[in-house]
């Protein structure tokens, strides 16, 4: 019973990942994988550069999309004061810290960007209206100076809070707590603005006469939706090596399934309306979104969105039984990444492969070479410092958190 | 005087909770407790089950949904066939909303009246109110009550249980005539 529980006190090395952990070996085998998926990917390279740019893209904006559901999980907790997630933010903090790592994955996206974005060979003049007036913010230089700004914002932010949140391991200051407070209000419309027309830059130029308002929204949404999933996969994994067992129990995964069940909802809500206004407005150039992705065997991957993305998790989240089952809850969350993925290859591959889907080697390269990358620099980062941000000064009401 | 309740106050909410697992383990099963303020983790130490309230909802809300889907499948494409904007007569995307709009109308009913039923409210009166010292349950006091109803009730017993059990006051709240 909490109420006659005596506040508890961590200590640092409690919640860090004891030396000669199997753990240590993690950044080694993640960078190791990523390698050979670099390799492999460029050495096929030559022989499709489309496809490559195209297979890169997708990587690299789903593993980009898990670092920015983590900066913002990290925004929105000390926006709102949350007391029950502080046992798990860091682990957000980790992942949010991999987001300089995407500029420099971002290179060979800047290398194939005549293969990826048609905007960039310019319109002939009284072709194509539309084009001709988007130009302005449709061009080469403009591109690159935006991804810069848009990786500057999201590295400052990410490299702010989580050098804050660590320096508060050692000093416990409450003052730092209340400075994050003061500053996570403006990041977030920093984020916002910044994630949403990433998403018109990298994702809906790809059909350069196509636009959706809502577009920036429905990336976020996934993004969020399988930070979720990562978190918990993180958690699980942790504690199956032995580590936050004590920390991090059933109320704490409870959240954790009603956040995933509610961002997936969130999803489909945003999708549907993206879909239903398109539908019902029906103007060629909205419509030919869909039209992509409702020809073919993209069909087939429309339904398994809906199907998998909501209606399977929707029911499967929302007993309250599996959301307190952590390996129940675990499979859901491997689920919703594979979805995650699924969603992010709808987006990006049908201006690839318009008549049809076909998975490509490069496909599985690049998911190699970033997902390595990442994975490698975030396991590094957990190694660090403790897994748990045992300075703050909240964190006992985290550790006795009930769901009432 | 037939009794229609037993009344144990307690002073702390500690004493309280172990009072209740002393109720649960003896094998009461009408019977409750009353704080001025949630306990956490009172409902295991009462050894409560989980309400049925969250099938209600899912029934009703989905029943809401389908009530919803239905009606302007069949007012559209049987009923009363019209073509708008050139949309099919069986056009589902428009249906959406409106489904969507039932299922939470049919859950949310369903959680208000679900839980009222479930608690047999609205009622007017219960003898508790009568406890001469109840009222301060609502202000610095806690009670367990166990109703005459309950199978294993007892006067004596009983009242001997919940003194043991760590009860400061405990008294017989007659059935109110």
């Amino acid at each position: 019973m909490s109420a006659v529980r005596a506040p508890r006190v961590l200590r640092a090395e409690q919640v860090s990942i004891p030396a000669g952990h199997g753990l240590w070996r993690l950044p080694m085998i993640s960078g190791a994988v990523g390698l050979v998926g670099l390799v492999l990917a460029f050495a096929f390279r030559g022989g499709d550069p489309k496809q490559f740019a195209f297979s890169w893209l997708f990587a690299f904006l789903f593993f980009l999309s898990l670092a920015l559901g983590a900066l913002f999980f990290v925004l929105i907790h000390y926006a709102t004061q949350a007391g029950w997630g502080i046992v798990v933010r860091r682990l957000a903090e980790n992942t949010m810290a991999t987001v300089p790592v995407f500029a420099v994955l971002f290179i060979p996206l800047l290398m194939g960007m005549s293969d990826l974005f048609t905007w960039v060979h310019g319109v002939a003049e009284g072709k194509d209206h539309l084009l001709m007036s988007k130009a302005p913010y449709l061009n080469t230089s403009f591109f690159v100076i935006r991804a810069a700004i848009y990786f500057t914002a999201w590295s400052a932010i990410a490299f702010y809070f989580f050098r804050r949140s660590r320096a508060q391991d050692a000093t416990g200051q409450t003052s730092v707590s209340l400075t994050l407070k003061r500053i996570s209000g403006p990041a977030i419309i920093v984020l916002a603005l910044t994630q949403t027309f990433a998403a018109v830059d990298w994702i809906m130029s790809l059909d350069p006469g196509w636009y959706s308002t809502i577009f920036g929204v429905y990336w976020f949404a996934g993004s969020f939706v399988s930070f979720f999933a990562l978190m918990t996969l993180m958690v699980v994994g942790l504690q199956r090596a032995g580590l936050l067992t004590e920390i991090i129990g059933l109320e704490h995964f409870h959240d954790l399934g009603k956040l995933l069940f509610a961002f997936t909802v969130f999803w489909a809500y945003i999708g549907f309306s993206q879909f239903f206004l398109i539908w019902y407005g029906n103007i060629p150039e909205e419509t030919i979104f869909f039209r992509h992705r409702l020809e073919g065997s993209w069909k087939a991957i429309s339904l398994l969105l809906a199907a998998g993305h909501f209606i399977i998790p929707f029911f499967f989240f929302m007993p309250r039984t599996i959301k307190r089952k952590p390996r129940l809850l675990a499979l859901g969350a491997a689920w919703m990444l594979a979805m995650h993925a699924v969603d992010i290859y709808w987006l990006v591959m049908p201006l690839q492969h318009p008549h049809g889907f076909s998975i490509s080697l490069l496909d599985v390269a690049a998911f190699l070479a970033v997902g390595g990358v990442f994975f490698a620099v975030l396991s590094r980062l957990m190694l660090g410092a403790p897994l748990v941000p045992v300075g703050d000064p909240r964190l006992p009401e985290s550790l006795s958190f009930e769901n009432v | 005087m037939t009794p229609a309740l037993i009344l144990a106050e307690f002073s702390t909410p500690a004493a309280l909770y172990r009072g209740c697992e002393r109720v649960r383990d003896a094998g009461y099963t009408r019977w409750d407790a009353h704080s001025p303020f949630p306990v956490h983790g009172l409902d295991g130490a009462m050894g409560m089950k989980r309400s049925m309230l969250p099938w209600i909802i899912l029934v009703l809300g989905l029943g809401g949904a389908a009530t919803g889907f239905l009606l302007q499948a069949w007012v559209h494409s049987m009923a009363y066939p019209l073509t708008i904007s050139g949309k099919p007569h069986f056009a589902w995307p428009a249906y959406v909303p409106i489904t969507f709009e039932l299922g939470v109308l049919g859950g949310a009913l369903a959680a208000v009246f679900g839980m009222l039923g479930l608690n047999q409210l609205p009622r007017h009166h219960h003898p508790i109110f009568d406890g001469s010292r109840f009222s301060r349950f609502s202000d610095d006091a806690f009670f367990i009550s166990i109703e005459a109803a309950d199978a294993k009730f007892d006067r004596e017993a009983t009242a001997k249980l919940l003194s043991a059990a760590g009860a400061t006051h405990v008294e017989i709240v007659p059935e109110t005539p």
